[in-house]
């Protein structure tokens, strides 16, 4: 092994010397600024974890839901106020649909903020889409919890 | 589009798009479902004239396709787990893939007429 092998072959014609400097190239996500003195916190790890954990509490919760709905007991048939009166009359069932709204909702938010931030490329248009995202969101979550909770089968 | 330079992934790219575009239409229906459900605090005609919508012919068909957007994006979630947390997870993630759609077909079929019975009722008489 002689020294020569080691030397890089495109040593002897590089294009930058010290009169022609090779171009200064700035390195992403450069620190401004602007920037949070700390820019890293777990958001998206805890984001990832709880789209795993709630997928698994909404299988046996949503699956149950439509075995109960749309299967079981002639389907869709049977639907009808008194259908929601009978079973909002358990706690257990208040509970079970309680859950599945708050997961429910939760889980769809951030799958659509991740499509959000893939798709949405300006800044304007993925603030104005997660803006919409969350009061809808939002709007969901407290208009389905008072339905559940202020429930009155003998509304008439 | 110039040709040729459209991406088409495998199972793992195919099985990512049906992911995302079966979780947005969830999504969406779940938005429309506690908007009808809400109507319970209305009056129990309200509430029971919308779920008539929901047994009409069109919408009970949509109904079956709900369901099976939803257990798409059951039965596949868990493979995604598994992939994540399961050592051999990415190694059989193609075989997993295969077994969640023979499942999916499998449930589909013996779903189809417990819930398009009132349809099928309605149409063709008990």
């Amino acid at each position: 092994m002689s020294a020569e092998t080691t030397t890089p072959a495109n040593d002897a014609v590089s294009a930058y010397d010290v009169d022609h400097p090779a171009p200064v190239i700035e390195a992403p996500r450069a620190r401004t600024r602007k920037t949070p003195k700390t820019t890293r916190t777990n958001f998206e790890m805890y984001g990832w974890l709880f789209m795993r954990l709630s997928g698994i509490v909404l299988v046996v919760l949503v699956l149950g839901h439509l075995l109960i709905q749309l299967v079981l007991d002639g389907g869709v048939t049977k639907i009808g106020f008194a259908f929601v009166a009978g079973r909002w009359a358990s706690p257990f069932w208040q509970a079970w649909d309680l859950i599945m709204l708050w997961l429910a909702t939760l889980h769809g938010a951030n799958g659509l903020r991740t499509i959000i931030n893939d798709y949405a490329e300006r800044d304007n248009t993925r603030l104005w889409l997660k803006g919409l995202l969350y009061t809808a969101a939002g709007f969901t979550i407290v208009l389905g919890t008072l339905v559940i909770f202020t429930f009155d089968p003998n509304i008439r | 589009m110039p040709a040729g330079t459209l991406y088409r992934g495998r199972e793992g790219m195919w099985s990512w798009v049906a992911h995302r575009v079966t979780g947005v239409l969830i999504f969406f229906f779940l938005f429309v479902h506690v908007l009808d459900t809400s109507l319970v605090r209305v009056s129990p005609e309200a509430y029971d004239d919308v779920v008539a919508t929901y047994k009409t012919p069109i919408v009970n068909l949509m109904e079956y396709g709900l369901v099976a957007a939803i257990l798409f994006h059951a039965l596949n979630g868990l493979r995604v787990i598994a992939v994540d947390f399961w050592s051999k997870g990415p190694k059989y993630q193609r075989q997993m893939l295969w077994s969640v759609v023979g499942i999916w077909a499998v449930l589909m079929l013996g779903a189809f007429y417990p819930i398009l019975q009132h349809t099928l009722r309605e149409l063709f008489g008990s």
